[in-house]
């Protein structure tokens, strides 16, 4: 059941306590599903949870790659590891691990990258990923994707512990717009239409949905149609959702918190180039590095607001 | 020399010809940190494990990860003289759709416990293992064959202050410290200094011994038995190369080529060897 409930209000939770909620029952569902961290507990709200159950949740201090390698170890034990860092360091920081340890070596694990993209705001560009999904994208058989809001992080969260593969999971730690009624299932790998259109089709994840929801109201004043879908799961990329809108609109726009190379617009112009071409523009970073700021500066200084995606729609319509 | 040495050098003895065998199918390979590590597999597989060849993926087995990962052809070699696969398969080394790639691979080969190659993991991985062995409250034991040359990689420290920190005392480090590495000797290449110190400083239960004598190896795993708090690190003092002269006297020997005429030579010479001690 998916209902949409969008409004462009946010979600009164914080999607660190959905995981500091979430992770604990998990555990207590499922004796095999185990809890690892480095050093960021305290983060995602798990370390009062952890301290109580260090069985359940094990703390392997601030040395990602060895984590990676644990909870392998562990997979191959027949336990079901969901790990977590801040995405730059659950990500480049174990790159080789995640790809080797894990994927190679067929030991399944779910990944949690927080605060991806512009969301790690005040740690800066150190810790600002705008690369995660494009390495992982890159891991045979993975899966990848970027959250919407916290009623998504919660279903998703309950698949991944028995879906084969290492699975990687982008979502920032605070709040997002309120897109699904809590309770909602939203199934990896299906994207969601959130809006129906007819000149153009917004493809979006994580904080872009917002960001394209609010665009396309806009540009209805301005009498544009325009659809949104929700591609949460960047990888496997639901190609059939792909083709039926560009079909529908001819004109496809991706709306990223990412790097242009490597995430949802390189998956979606995969699909439209080898299926059903049509023109595409994309919001997204464009081949930098991240830098302070709040989430606001941020998404203007990266180009990622609500304008950017009326603009990259206008355009594409102008090229149909 | 008690039978069970006998028992324990023959067991060796097969092994290197059972490497030599693999390695001598593509012509060449890494000869050298295959052979220095032979001895410990005789008595890791011929005494201290609990395996049962019939049934490799036996949940209350012990554990081997060979995270010198190059070192497959001896493993291989160890495991095909044990029964888990043909012998004759040890000749499908690194062939297009083999069992035996280079590189450990636990998916493909029956008997290897986990997927090595990538210098430093195997470390992590058998930290992983040790600690869910603990937590499904069995007594089975992992082993770990860690090279000196892996050691410069950084998650290999980072894996053994995780043994330390969790109390992993199913876990037995056995350090291969042949002294050489790709590029030469490791005391020129990268020092890393005192082992056996470094593994003290780490928290580890530390022996060093004789890595190619078969009786301090079972002594010092023998001890490992007891279990306890503390993770257990045999530094082995071995010989890149050991049981074959020509090797073992060859500087660069981290690849060296096992041709037809040298594995006739170096079998005929190790197999009279088992004869003598199998009598």
């Amino acid at each position: 059941m998916i209902k949409i409930v969008y409004n462009g209000e946010l979600d009164p939770r914080l999607c660190k306590q959905v995981l500091g909620s979430t992770i604990p029952a998990l555990a207590e569902a499922d004796p095999d599903v185990i809890y690892l961290d480095s050093d960021l507990m305290n983060c995602i709200g798990t370390a009062k949870w952890g301290a109580a159950h260090p069985d359940r949740a094990i703390n392997c201090g601030i040395a990602e790659a060895n984590m990676i390698g644990v909870a392998c170890g562990l997979a191959s034990e027949g336990f079901k590891p969901i790990v977590h860092s801040f995405g730059c360091f659950s990500s480049r920081r174990c790159f080789d691990q995640a790809f080797l340890s894990a994927g190679y070596a067929k030991n399944d694990i779910t990944i949690l990258g927080t605060d991806p993209g512009v969301t790690a705001t005040m740690n800066g560009g150190t810790h600002m990923p705008f690369e995660d999904m494009a390495l992982y994208r890159a891991l045979p058989g993975s899966t990848v994707i970027d959250i919407t809001d916290p009623t998504m992080l919660e279903s998703v969260l309950h698949q991944c512990v028995d879906l084969p593969g290492v699975k990687y999971v982008r979502v920032g730690r605070k709040s997002y717009a309120k897109v699904y009624e809590e309770g909602s299932e939203t199934p990896i790998g299906k994207a969601i239409t959130l809006r129906e259109g007819s000149d153009a089709v917004v493809f979006a994840t994580g904080i872009m949905i917002h960001e394209a929801m609010q665009a396309a109201q806009a540009l209805e004043k301005e009498g544009i149609s325009v659809a949104v879908v929700d591609m949460f799961t960047v990888k496997p990329i639901d190609v059939d959702a792909v083709c039926e809108w560009a079909g529908k609109t001819g004109a496809v726009v991706t709306a990223e918190n990412h790097n242009r190379y490597g995430g949802l617009t390189s998956a979606v112009s995969e699909v439209l180039g080898a299926r059903c071409p049509v023109p595409i523009e994309h919001v997204a970073v464009e081949d930098e590095f991240g830098e302070v700021g709040t989430q606001s500066y941020l998404q203007k200084r990266f180009g990622l607001t609500a304008e950017h995606v009326a603009e990259a729609v206008r355009k594409v319509i102008s090229r149909k | 020399m008690t039978t069970e040495t006998k028992e324990l050098k023959a067991l060796a003895a097969k092994i290197r010809i059972a490497a030599l065998t693999a390695i001598n199918s593509i012509g060449s390979g890494h000869t050298g940190g295959a052979l220095s590590i032979a001895d410990a597999l005789a008595v890791l597989y011929g005494r201290e494990m609990r395996v049962d060849p019939a049934n490799p993926s036996w949940p209350e087995r012990d554990k081997l990860v060979c995270s010198k990962g190059h070192a497959g052809p001896a493993v291989y070699g160890t495991l095909a003289v044990k029964g888990f696969f043909p012998y004759e398969e040890l000749r499908t080394l690194n062939q297009g759709g083999t069992r035996l790639p280079s590189h450990c691979d636990r998916n493909k080969t029956p008997g290897i416990d986990m997927t090595t190659g990538s210098l430093g993991q195997g470390v992590s991985l058998a930290c992983g293992m040790a600690l869910g062995e603990k937590l499904r409250g069995r007594d089975s034991r992992v082993f770990l064959i860690v090279g000196d040359g892996e050691t410069n990689e950084g998650q290999v420290w980072e894996g053994f202050s995780f043994a330390s920190a969790k109390k992993l005392g199913n876990l037995v480090v056995l350090l291969d410290w042949n002294k050489r590495q790709l590029d030469g000797w490791t005391v020129d290449i990268h020092d890393m200094g005192d082992f056996e110190a470094k593994f003290k400083a780490f928290g580890f239960d530390t022996v060093k011994v004789n890595g190619n004598d078969v009786d301090e190896l079972a002594a010092a795993l023998e001890r490992t038995r007891k279990g306890g708090d503390k993770p257990y690190a045999i530094v082995m003092d071995t010989v890149k190369g050991a049981g074959i002269k020509e090797v073992a006297e060859t500087a660069m020997n981290h690849t060296y080529p096992v041709t037809d005429e040298n594995l006739a030579i170096w079998k005929e010479r190790l197999e009279a060897e088992i004869k003598e001690l199998e009598g």
